[in-house]
């Protein structure tokens, strides 16, 4: 009886594991297959056609994605390593515990309410969606992965290496920005890009921020797409054509994500620090 | 006192309500080598660690009583400053993992935001690498990192990264503990050489160690100091029951 | 020059002040927007359940039951699943080729952005959803509050496996082993000894993906038909609050529209803020490592 139910317990396990790694293969090998036949040179090299009609690319959504991403980039980089180093240089006080929670906490706002408060503090402010709200959103998203990644990576420098440092007549805020830092860098890199990628797959909070734009565009004041919004905006189309680039789209995402986690993985090996 | 260079005065230090060493006395000469003995928990670290006030960093660190560095209150100098004249080398190599072998000689210098021309900075590290008779082994591998060195090496590197900002005092916490005994016979030799310039001092757990290279020798039993005096009278016939005992291995 | 560190000690300190400030500002953004609507409908718009934007009528109540029915059966859905995924990977098969492959492959689902998920429901997942609409006479539009669950299972399954998998190799071998030498099989041990053990840091897992299920947005909206009308019929179409306000925020023109959608926004925010804080606290007192 004992060995029967084991039996059972293992199989049961077994079973269930197979039936739901089964659809996640399905979806990536769907994915896969969808997306290979849309992506070729022309579908991203050139704008999109006029709605309805066949053929076009997604230039504008790849151009627009990477604007977002630099935008967000730029500011959640240096606001979260130093927001990260308060919550290293805190941490043991009732301050620091508490904006450790509060750090936990912005990160588990969904982020469809981080595009309402991008939109009330800046399209409402301006008049209009732009870029530079759409990546304003994406770096209140980012801003939490940033610092956490910088306070987790200095938590792990052992306090030896700060001692020398200070040993050598070296003064503590130095000691931070020039041996601390330095020293936690890979670790604080791949935990950044990881984000990056997380963002670049946002869409709900870029619905009314950047809202979404047929055109080329480099402007940060006026609308611009993204490749997640265009997945979107293509697959509630009527258009089949316009299906078909969804998958186009989605695989393209998928492979920006990916590499960007690969790149950390990499960064993480190659440029580990020993201590 | 020949020369004396560094006055323990009714000194006390401890952490929160324990208190690690108690009333210590001690004066150091100049340009000799001090080593300071004792068996584990004795003191000895916390000892050095106060002379370059190191040992208040750690969390509810407290200290009584003065130390005067060439009659200047060390307490009442800036630590940062007091650093530099009074370097420190640690148990464990431990050379700046980001930054190359002529870097970390420079580390000192270069962490500090202090401008040095190209040609300064290599006259410094060539003549500090050769101090610490390191120069010839990395003379081609200067842009290598630190840690690519063995371990004997790198505490070798350690040393000229402390020298290389010309300290009057030298701490050395075990610097060989986690070294074979080729680096240490090299280390050993090293520092006979450099006391001509420098006031060494030596925390060691290997008593044949502080016999070959200590001129004065203090021995830490339970936070006091019980004996203190010139090596091969210590060594020889020491007046102290437990520095006695501790010599002839009955307890360490 | 004696005094940089407190100086930087200082200027450090000012981040304590932009996290609570960014914090209580979005917070408070989110409540004086919601104004209007708070004090012409106040707690009323929580069980109010008609949202007519044409004669300005607005409640919650539809919304609120689609958010708790698509997470909640979502989780029921994928607790087996993300189990026996977990105890195959983190025990069953510990470090073998096979779990080496789901690990990487269950990674590489995770990063997936949930519009693509959203896309693949609508073309693969809503044509069987269509088949069983039909059987129950209903209009096969395959769009549905139960559609949104699976595909909410199907993202939340990677999730909480990452977790569980970690803390159920956290417990220690010679708990274990100890275990087996009594004669236990592994079906008991994993009862009585993994279970009791990790339970605290799978909870965890659990809350936070109930967590994401609740303010998850797109994969949502794409396939959960978009209606307005409370229904507990789940093959029935529906909308969550993370829904709603993805479809209706920017053609919102009325004050009270807007202000209307921005308080479920702040009650998303909320529970989403109650939830992270609790499972904060699981996992920190249990001393358990958060993924």
């Amino acid at each position: 009886m004992k060995i029967f139910k084991d039996r059972i317990f293992k199989f049961l396990i077994i079973i269930f594991t197979i039936i739901s790694i089964l659809p996640l293969f399905f979806i990536f090998f769907i994915i896969l297959k969808k997306g290979l036949s849309v992506i070729n040179l022309n579908f991203l090299l050139s704008l999109p056609k006029p709605p309805g009609e066949t053929g076009g690319g997604i230039l504008n959504a790849i151009v627009g994605t990477f604007l977002l991403i630099f935008i967000a980039s730029l500011i959640s980089i240096p606001l979260g390593i130093f927001l990260g180093i308060f919550l290293y240089e805190y941490k043991k006080r009732k301050i620091g515990e508490i904006c450790y929670i509060f750090i936990d906490v912005l990160q588990g706002i969904p982020s469809i309410v981080i595009g309402i408060v991008a939109y009330i503090w800046i399209v409402k402010k301006m008049g209009h969606f732009s870029a530079f709200s759409g990546g304003f959103a994406l770096f209140l998203i980012l801003l939490p992965i940033v610092i956490k990644s910088t306070k987790e990576t200095l938590d792990m420098i052992p306090f030896d290496l700060i001692e020398t440092s200070l040993s050598l007549g070296i003064t503590y805020p130095r000691t931070i920005l020039k041996v601390v830092l330095p020293c936690g860098m890979s670790g604080m890199m791949s935990g950044i890009l990881v984000g990056i990628g997380r963002i670049s797959g946002e869409t709900a909070p870029l619905l009314f921020t950047a809202f979404g734009s047929p055109f080329l565009n480099l402007n940060i004041l006026k609308p611009i797409s993204s490749l997640p919004h265009l997945i979107f905006t293509y697959t509630m189309s009527p258009y089949d054509d316009w299906h078909r680039q969804a998958w186009g789209c989605a695989l393209l995402l998928i492979m920006i994500i990916l590499s960007l986690n690969i790149i950390s993985k990499i960064i993480v090996k190659k440029w580990k620090i020993e201590f | 006192m020949e020369n004396r260079i560094l006055k323990i005065e009714d000194f006390s230090a401890g952490y929160g309500n324990l208190t690690i060493l108690k009333n210590i006395n001690l004066e150091i000469s100049k340009n000799k080598i001090t080593a300071i003995m004792g068996p584990s928990g004795c003191g000895k670290t916390t000892l050095i660690r106060c002379i370059n006030r190191m040992h208040e960093l750690k969390k509810d660190a407290f200290h009584y009583g003065k130390i005067y560095l060439e009659n200047e209150n060390i307490f009442n100098m800036n630590p940062v400053i007091l650093r530099r004249k009074v370097g420190m080398v640690f148990q464990k190599p431990n050379p700046f993992p980001h930054m190359s072998i002529y870097e970390n000689v420079l580390a000192g210098y270069l962490i500090n935001g202090i401008k040095l021309k190209k040609a300064e900075k290599d006259i410094i590290v060539e003549e500090t690498l050769k101090k610490v008779a390191l120069w010839d082994e990395v003379k081609d591998k200067l842009y290598l990192r630190g840690t690519y060195l063995s371990g004997g090496q790198q505490q070798r590197l350690c040393i000229a990264r402390t020298l290389a900002l010309k300290p009057e005092i030298l701490l050395l916490d075990e610097p060989t503990s986690s070294l074979d005994p080729k680096s240490t016979f090299e280390i050993e030799r090293l520092l006979e050489k450099l006391k001509e310039n420098l006031t060494i001092i030596i925390v060691t757990h290997n008593i044949s160690q502080a016999s070959r290279i200590s001129d004065y020798v203090a021995f830490l039993y339970l936070g006091e100091l019980v004996e203190f005096g010139k090596s091969e009278k210590v060594f020889t016939s020491p007046t102290n029951k437990k520095t006695e005992e501790y010599l002839s291995g009955k307890f360490g | 020059m004696i005094n940089t560190e407190k100086v930087y000690k200082k200027i450090i300190g000012i981040g304590g002040v932009i996290i609570i400030g960014l914090l209580l500002s979005i917070f408070i953004t989110l409540f004086l927007n919601s104004l209007p609507t708070i004090k012409k409908f106040g707690f009323k718009f929580l069980i109010n359940k008609t949202w007519d934007p044409v004669f300005e009528n607005f409640g919650a109540l539809p919304f609120i039951i689609g958010t708790i029915l698509t997470s909640i059966i979502s989780l029921i859905i994928s607790v087996p699943f993300s189990l026996s995924l977990s105890l195959f990977i983190g025990e069953y098969y510990r470090d073998t080729f096979i779990s080496k492959v789901f690990e990487t492959f269950i990674e590489i689902i995770a990063v997936i952005p949930s519009v693509i998920f959203g896309l693949w429901g609508l073309f693969y997942l809503a044509p069987i959803i269509r088949s069983l609409q039909l059987k129950f006479s209903l209009p096969p539009t395959g769009v549905s509050i139960f559609t949104a669950s699976l595909i909410l299972s199907i993202m939340i399954i990677p999730y909480a496996t990452s977790i569980g998998k970690e803390v159920i190799k956290l417990v220690p071998i010679d708990l274990k082993e100890a275990a087996f030498s009594f004669g236990a099989t592994r079906y008991e041990v994993v009862k009585k000894i993994i279970f009791p053990y990790a339970r605290s840091g799978i909870f965890a897992g659990f809350l936070l993906s109930f967590g994401r299920a609740i303010g998850e947005t797109m994969a949502v909206t794409m396939v959960i038909g978009n209606s307005n009308f409370l229904t507990f019929n789940i093959l029935k179409s529906g909308n969550t609050i993370a829904s709603i306000i993805a479809n209706e925020f920017t053609e919102a023109v009325e004050t009270l529209h807007l202000t209307s959608l921005i308080e479920l926004g702040l009650i998303l925010f909320l529970i989403t803020f109650i939830i992270n804080f609790f499972a904060h606290f699981f996992v920190i007192k249990r001393k358990i490592i958060e993924i």
